[in-house]
């Protein structure tokens, strides 16, 4: 089975952004970038695949700029195969980067194509699904479970109250959600080989952007807490409070 | 997941442009398994005094033992930088943790590295990577610990092999190991240069490991007495190229480069926790990071650990390069060492009341570093190996 894993690279999860000067995008200096979180699944889910049916082959493939490389090498370390570096600068227009991801994924031959459900940097949620879409393969978003059985794919999805089973055919597209697995650490021998694993670069544009950025703004500061009593004297203050300032009884 | 970690180091000097990729890697990949594994165990370990066995394991899988060995034995093959910063990630967990790690790797793995036959090599490297053999060095002992050249352990040739007789003391690892070197004279008790170094499995008749009881620092970590009572070993268990004191000093060596980087990771651990409370902590109406007298500790800690980190990447440079001497390296084990005590114990003050309580590190580090400033050399005998380089002249 060939399975191919899309891969973002964006802030760590933990590091402070700051608004860079055109204010329609961060500023990079001094941030930690990793995978994105939900991308892990994904390459968790196709290393496993591969190493449990014991053949076939994982590529991650990612669509930016020069830093990607070091994030990508991050999954030759948990061990994907190659890489493939779509190297391009990536439109805010999500259809823009499904084109140019679907175009290389096309003629690849490939089973299974595995995204994360979301990229937590920006929030889009459209990409896997556009990559689908773009080359008429079945697809499930935000999948908890992969079965593999012959030549279908059973999912399961959480939704509102319960779970939801579903399967397809392959050649098919998944995005990947918390609970599909544990990702692996990269492990110090992975990142020794991943140095010397394929990982090759294809000079990309993306096709013109129907979306433009206007500005970024980051969230208002939380305000401070306020104590309005202690113990139960302060229950009449606080009822008070939650229905005339909070309104939320 | 890898990647995210609410730790995140401590790097005033942009010290992260200095290192490689793979470096950093190996950074990042240390620092979550730590946050993910050994966080959230590590304070019950200290309370009840038990070394985390279930993680060793993990460890091994990752590759965190002789990680700077040759592939070709199922190590890793790391460069001294990347070594030094899984140390350093170590014992931002626990002292004890690294302890573990660096016997493993420095005290077992690279003795029968350097002074093995290829037969020893192929044999015992590869199962001490994956953590199938776990191993302990026999070296100090009950009168002799800064002073291990005047041991009193003698192995006796046979016919067949070897006689070792002896007790060490402070032995890490010593009760859970199953395989030793111990270090033991084959000639006079005067005679340092009759020291060499053997591959004694555990379980060998003869020889019995007792946990040392009642220790109020590296409670995490299992440190044991060894008794080597008439222990029989065949003539392939000599380390055919050790000889003298100057082979298990080599081992020292390696331990110390590594314990460096260690004092890094605690003391970063101490100021990263110092300066998280500080910011949260109210009194007097204002958080007690917006007092005076915390900033200068916070200001002392941030100054002491950049100029550490500093100090042991050139030294990791320089070992890569073959040129970091024994003394090079005392300086570093002196200073970085001293330097975590200091974090550690003015961390613990800054915490105030919580600083003593077990959900809080500093005083846990601070326990610790107490060892580990006495033990790998004392800090004391590490100014007398730096004042001898100085004036040529021993002191000791």
């Amino acid at each position: 089975m060939k399975i191919a894993i899309c891969l973002r690279r964006v802030p760590d999860t933990t590091a402070k952004i700051a608004i860079g000067p055109s204010g329609t995008s961060i500023d990079e200096t001094g941030v930690k970038f990793v995978p994105n979180p939900y991308d892990e699944y994904a390459l968790e889910a196709g290393i496993a695949l591969r190493d449990a049916a014991g053949t076939g082959e994982t590529v991650v493939v990612a669509f930016g700029g020069d830093a990607v490389q070091e994030t990508m090498r991050t999954a030759l370390a948990m061990g994907v195969d190659r890489a493939v570096h779509l190297q391009g600068t990536p439109s805010a227009d999500g259809l823009a980067n499904a084109r140019v991801l679907a175009d290389h994924l096309r003629d690849g031959g490939y089973d299974l194509i595995l995204f994360g459900k979301v990229a937590v940097d920006d929030y889009g949620q459209q990409t896997g699904a556009m990559v689908a879409e773009l080359l008429g393969r079945p697809c499930a978003t935000a999948i908890t479970s992969l079965v593999i059985e012959g030549g279908t794919a059973k999912v399961t999805r959480e939704v509102e109250g319960g779970v939801e089973s579903a399967h397809c055919a392959l050649p098919a597209v998944f995005t990947c959600d918390k609970g599909l697995n544990t990702p692996r650490l990269p492990g110090l021998k992975g990142i020794m080989a991943a140095k010397k694993k394929p990982l090759d670069i294809i000079p990309t544009t993306a096709g013109a952007s129907r979306v433009t950025i206007l500005s970024l703004a980051l969230p208002p500061e939380r305000q401070a807490g306020r104590i309005v009593g202690e113990g139960a004297a302060a229950v009449p203050a606080l009822m008070a409070a939650l229905t005339t300032e909070a309104k939320v009884l | 997941m890898a990647g995210s970690s609410e730790f995140t180091g401590v790097d005033f000097y942009d010290m992260d442009a200095l290192l490689s990729e793979e470096e950093r890697a190996v950074r990042d990949t240390v620092r979550s398994w730590v946050d993910d594994q050994l966080m959230p165990v590590i304070g019950d370990c200290y309370l009840e005094g038990r070394f985390p066995k279930q993680l060793i394991p993990g460890m091994a899988e990752l590759g965190l033992f002789g990680a700077n060995l040759p592939e070709e034995y199922g190590c890793a093959g790391l460069n001294n930088v990347a070594y030094g910063l899984i140390m350093q990630e170590l014992e931002r967990g626990d002292s004890g943790i690294r302890s573990f790690a660096s016997v493993q790797g420095a005290l077992v793995m690279y003795p029968i590295y350097a002074f093995g036959s290829e037969e020893q090599k192929k044999h015992w490297l590869p199962k001490l990577a994956t953590g199938a053999e776990i191993g302990c060095f026999g070296l100090t002992e009950p009168d002799y610990g800064s002073n291990p050249g005047g041991m009193i352990t003698t192995a006796r040739e046979t016919a067949d092999g070897w006689v070792l007789n002896g007790t060490k003391m402070w032995i890490t690892n010593g009760s859970q190991a199953t395989v030793s070197i111990i270090w033991a004279k084959t000639g006079d008790l005067d005679d340092q240069k009759s020291i060499r170094g053997f591959i004694v499995p555990t379980n060998s008749p003869g020889f019995t490991a007792k946990d040392q009881k009642g220790k109020l620092s590296l409670r995490a970590s299992d440190t044991s007495e060894l008794h080597l009572q008439d222990v029989h070993v065949g003539k392939d268990a000599l380390l055919p190229n050790s000889g003298g004191l100057k082979s298990p000093l080599m081992c020292l060596t390696q331990a110390r480069y590594g314990i460096a980087w260690g004092g890094v990771g605690a003391a970063m651990a101490c100021y990263d926790e110092a300066r998280r409370y500080a910011a949260n902590r109210v009194m007097f109406g204002k958080p007690i990071a917006a007092t005076q007298l915390q900033q200068e500790r916070l200001a002392e800690m941030l100054t002491e650990i950049t100029k550490a980190q500093l100090l042991v990447l050139q030294l990791g440079r320089l070992k890569d390069e073959g040129k970091a001497t024994p003394s090079r390296v005392s300086l570093a084990k002196r200073n970085n060492v001293n330097m975590a005590c200091e974090c550690a114990r003015e961390a613990r003050r800054l915490l105030g009341g919580n600083g003593i309580l077990v959900e809080y590190h500093s005083m846990r580090h601070m326990a610790n570093l107490e060892s580990v400033y006495t033990y790998e050399g004392t800090h004391d005998m590490h100014s007398l190996i730096l004042g001898q380089e100085i004036t040529g002249l021993a002191a000791y």
